[in-house]
């Protein structure tokens, strides 16, 4: 096997030095009726080169040759080549934990880098050193609110995005915590009506997202004035973390946190990812996760440990703020030399031309017969619409032009069935856009001419799923 | 500026400063596409209160220089591909290159988890003959690989060992934790919801079967137990352990953290372990990253298997693969999407590379090297429990303390010939635990230069105590205040 480094003469030596004369003698201490003697039924051995010809095999099975408009919770960017370039350097991501600091001040400083970043983004005082996505950063901000209030109410939007709100539900299930969901209004932002009658003084949190999950940009200055008046903690989760580069962040919340897979790290059929959670300087002793701090050596020079461990499972065992013990390192690498590579001003124009390109494709896509734009708040690079008959046959179409059109929101919302999740970035390009309105144009007119013809055929249109 | 001044000096005693301090207005590291649509601005799409006007301080560098400062900061770390990295319990093996080009390839790096199923058919693929590896080498029956690390797979485990006994109307309110276990174990109970019972070790730090017979009463829901544990001893009465359990009504969850002692050599559901999860980053070679990411696969028995976490990928009769979110029993979802599929990828091509053989010669590699680190140290060092070990093994600074050094200061020493510490202070039932785990990447020539070493540090604690409470000398950073970080914590930059 190419990976071992011992001979077979080692292996005789080293047994020779123990007393044995067979390796089973190691293994002499499992009862020997529980001694599996079988071969186990798994592919292999391959040669590197059968490994790479069967994950090649895989990967033709694949979408890699559509445009996507698919967002939701996971971004398509481009990732600049000195990304992987750096990632691939062994000393980052065959290391541990930064356990033994002398030894690790690399992974040290670069964490240390990504929370003064996320701070800086997220207009927070201070971010940890990430969690696993996210889902699991939103539901630990909620344990959070709940550990510092010693309240047991949470009110979540209905714009969270639907994964992280079952996520939630696991979580929270056994601690009795009830969960009450806000409705979006027409304009398809948090409804302040229903989110006021939902607060109460035993509500402990408030989970609000933006971009929230039917894109809507929120405007949190009444929000966050309802939320704090009631004593409970806001939550704001992002996570397309890019349009903090061009939308203000939340500056009243008492947490900021998010997925930042936007930031250099691949889609990857949904991970791994990187998490965030940015806070108030008073909370932290209350945050999850590793957190790296800045001190000095014996000599006074400036270096970074792991601190403020108290907080940790391997200190507290069971009285410990979470359960987590790793944080998603090398993407929250991946992530800080993206945004360093971007820095302000590439991040900005980036954030610009999502923007743009959003915008321009929703014009588009409106002015198309029996398609809308239903609603009507400032988004970023994420929209609704509402496709001008089946949802799912206009996807089939669009597939048939090698695009993938978007996510049909009646999976997720009943009451939006037939309405589109759209997501433009920097990867699609203006043609595919225009390609993209074609089809709609196409669908939307022989929708009208079989709805004109006099037989009163119900909808082929919505029969022809592939 | 004042308390690090710039010198031009060699690379490794250069002081790499932060990225913000390299920062200077104007630059750019990335050239954009060519607009193609900015007909408006930003203030006119989304009103001008809206909109960010900057970020401050926020970095502004080439391209060439943040090459630069990560490639330096690299070099400050040590990885597995830098030398033997013994950390106990860790697992820290080689990680395969042609698991990185895999896992990177279009299509696998590049599918988006709500694209159709008929069009993601290759990443179906992956995840199901992961989730099939698996179960084939724990000897479960089913498999999730959603949770995204080791610590959630314990939450995922205990989540479905509580939603099985409240279905048989007997939930019950406790879970019993060695004291031997890693902190994980009795924080993913307390997260879970049920209580923690902490169960005390036999002389062999094995479980005591009269104690565990004594805690297992009616209130018990079960049993979080590491095998081999985390002395590196496999429990010999793992059978009666697991049967006493189930007899009285509780169930087994098996911390797999220490697998890489097992693959190929035993099954766990064949000792009578009920659920179990995986390190995909410690024992199936994805790579530990500085911390993560990691995956936590949970592997259970098909009486577990209605409470997985939902969605589970699966195999219909004409060969394609889906994903199935009708699991009206499953414990819910535990993140979003679908786990982490980049490490389902490495983890199935390093299964894949190995095969069976290759899987069960790895298993007794590793087991020969902790022996062998073993046996030819304990003259030198304390061996509190004298017993064969598996994957590991645990030895204490019992006779250094007694010259004032302790395991960390022997750690930090044995950086300075160049190695790797071991896992120092755990597990917490040895007194100055120095926890060793060599893994079957060191070859015999590197474990010889490892005993040399611990064995001269022994020496220098002998001679000269004082020099060794100071070490390393050869670290860019000599030893850090840990104190002062904690108690006036500095957490960013800050202009």
């Amino acid at each position: 096997m190419r990976y071992l480094p011992n001979s077979p003469r080692d292996r005789e030596e080293m047994l020779r030095t123990l007393g044995h004369s067979s390796i089973e003698e190691l293994f002499s201490q499992i009862p020997e009726q529980i001694r599996f003697q079988g071969r186990l039924n798994l592919p292999g051995p391959l040669s590197e080169q059968e490994v790479l010809g069967f994950f090649q095999q895989a990967a033709s099975q694949s979408t890699r040759d559509y445009a996507s408009l698919l967002g939701a919770g996971a971004y398509s960017h481009f990732r600049p080549a000195a990304v992987d370039a750096l990632l691939s350097r062994g000393e980052f991501f065959t290391a541990y934990t930064p356990y033994q600091a002398e030894l690790a001040q690399g992974t040290l400083q670069a964490m240390f880098e990504f929370q003064t970043l996320i701070a800086q983004l997220t207009g927070m005082e201070v971010s940890n050193a990430s969690l696993y996505d996210g889902s699991t950063a939103t539901n630990e901000a909620v344990l959070m609110a709940l550990r510092l209030t010693r309240r047991n109410r949470v009110v979540a939007a209905r714009t969270l995005h639907p994964e992280y709100r079952e996520v939630m539900a696991t979580y929270v299930r056994h601690l009795g915590t009830e969960i009450a969901e806000v409705p979006y209004s027409p304009s398809g932002q948090l409804d302040l009506a229903a989110l006021e009658a939902a607060l109460s003084n035993e509500t402990a949190a408030v989970v609000v997202q933006s971009p929230n999950f039917l894109g809507a940009i929120e405007r949190f200055s009444e929000i966050s004035e309802l939320v704090h008046r009631s004593g409970a903690l806001l939550i704001v989760t992002v996570n397309e973390p890019l349009s903090l580069a061009v939308v203000n962040p939340p500056a009243d919340a008492d947490i900021v946190c998010g997925e930042a897979q936007s930031f250099g790290v691949a889609v990857a059929f949904g991970g791994p990812y990187v998490g965030f959670l940015a806070s108030r300087e008073k909370f932290v002793r209350q945050m999850p996760g590793r957190l790296v701090g800045q001190t000095v050596d014996t000599e006074g020079r400036r270096g970074f440990v792991l601190t403020l461990a108290t907080r940790e499972q391997h200190i507290r065992r069971e009285k410990a703020t979470s359960n987590i013990c790793t944080n998603q390192s090398l993407c929250a690498l991946a992530a800080t030399i993206y945004l360093c590579l971007l820095g302000k001003q590439g991040l900005k124009a980036l954030a610009e031309h999502n923007l743009a390109k959003a915008h321009y494709a929703a014009r588009q896509l409106a002015a198309v017969p029996g398609t809308s734009v239903p609603f009507e708040s400032p988004f970023f690079n994420e929209f609704v619409v509402k496709a001008p008959g089946n949802a799912d046959a206009l996807l089939s179409e669009l597939r048939r032009e090698k695009i993938l059109g978007g996510v049909n929101l009646g999976r997720f919302y009943p009451e939006l069935a037939d309405h589109l999740l759209v997501c433009v970035t920097e990867t699609v390009n203006k043609s595919v856009l225009d390609r993209m309105v074609s089809v709609y144009q196409e669908f939307s007119t022989r929708k009208q001419a079989w709805a004109a013809a006099p037989s009163g055929a119900s909808h082929p249109v919505g029969q022809e799923k592939a | 500026m004042k308390e690090h001044p710039r010198h031009a000096r060699p690379h490794i005693t250069r002081d790499e400063n932060l990225i913000f301090e390299r920062s200077s207005p104007g630059k750019c590291g990335v050239d954009l596409p060519a607009a193609e649509a900015h007909e408006q601005s930003a203030a006119e799409l989304l009103g001008d209160d809206l909109v960010r006007k900057d970020i401050p301080g926020f970095p502004e560098v080439s391209e060439l220089e943040v090459i630069r400062h990560f490639t330096r900061l690299s070099t400050w770390n040590y990885g597995v591909d830098t030398g033997l990295y013994p950390l106990g319990s860790c697992t820290m093996k080689y990680n395969p290159r042609i698991n990185e080009v895999v896992a990177r390839l279009e299509g696998l790096a590049t599918d988006h988890p709500y694209a159709p199923a008929e069009l993601t058919q290759g990443c179906l693929k992956v995840l199901y003959d992961t989730a099939r590896c698996l179960a084939e080498i724990t000897g479960m029956d089913a498999v999730s690989l959603q949770p995204a690390a080791g610590a959630q797979g314990e939450l995922s485990g205990i989540l479905m060992i509580q939603a099985c006994l409240a279905d048989r109307g007997d939930p019950r309110k406790y879970i019993l934790v060695p004291d031997s276990a890693h902190g994980t174990n009795p924080a993913s109970v307390t997260t879970s919801g049920y209580q923690v019972r902490n169960l005390k070790s036999d002389a062999h730090g094995c479980v005591d079967l009269a104690e565990l017979d004594r805690a297992m009463t009616e209130e018990v829901a079960g049993l979080m137990l590491t095998n081999p544990n985390t002395l590196g001893i496999f429990e010999v009465r793992i059978r009666e352990i697991c049967e006493l359990v189930h007899r009285k009504g509780g169930l087994v969850y098996m911390d797999g953290a220490n697998m890489n002692a097992l693959v190929g050599v035993a099954r766990p559901a064949d000792f009578g372990a009920d659920v179990m999860h995986l390190n995909l980053h410690k024992t199936f070679t994805t790579p530990h990253g500085g911390g993560g990411p990691g995956s936590g696969p949970v592997a259970v028995r098909k009486v577990l298997e209605p409470y997985l976490p939902s969605p589970v990928v699966v195999r219909s009769q004409d060969g394609t693969y889906s994903l199935d979110d009708d699991r009206p029993k499953s414990v819910g979802r535990v993140r979003a999407f679908y786990g982490n599929f980049g490490m389902a990828v490495r983890a199935l091509a390093y299964i894949a590379a190995n095969g069976s053989e290759g899987l069960r010669q790895t298993t007794q590699d590793a087991v020969l090297n902790a022996n062998y680190v073993m046996r030819r140290l304990e003259d030198l060092y304390d061996l509190p429990y004298n017993e064969p070990c598996m994957h590991e093994c645990v030895l204490s600074d019992k006779r250094q303390a007694a010259s004032g050094v302790h395991t960390i200061d022997i750690a930090k020493r044995l950086i300075d010939y160049g190695f790797h510490p071991y896992t120092t202070a755990f597990p917490l039932i040895v007194q100055g635990a120095m926890m060793i785990e060599p893994t079957e990447s060191a070859s015999k020539e590197e474990l010889d230069e490892f005993i040399e070493a611990m064995r001269a540090v022994a020496e220098e604690v002998e001679e000269d105590p004082e020099f060794v409470l100071k070490a390393p000398y050869t670290t860019r950073v000599s030893r850090l205040d840990e104190a002062t970080a904690a108690r006036k914590p500095v957490l960013r930059w800050k202009e």
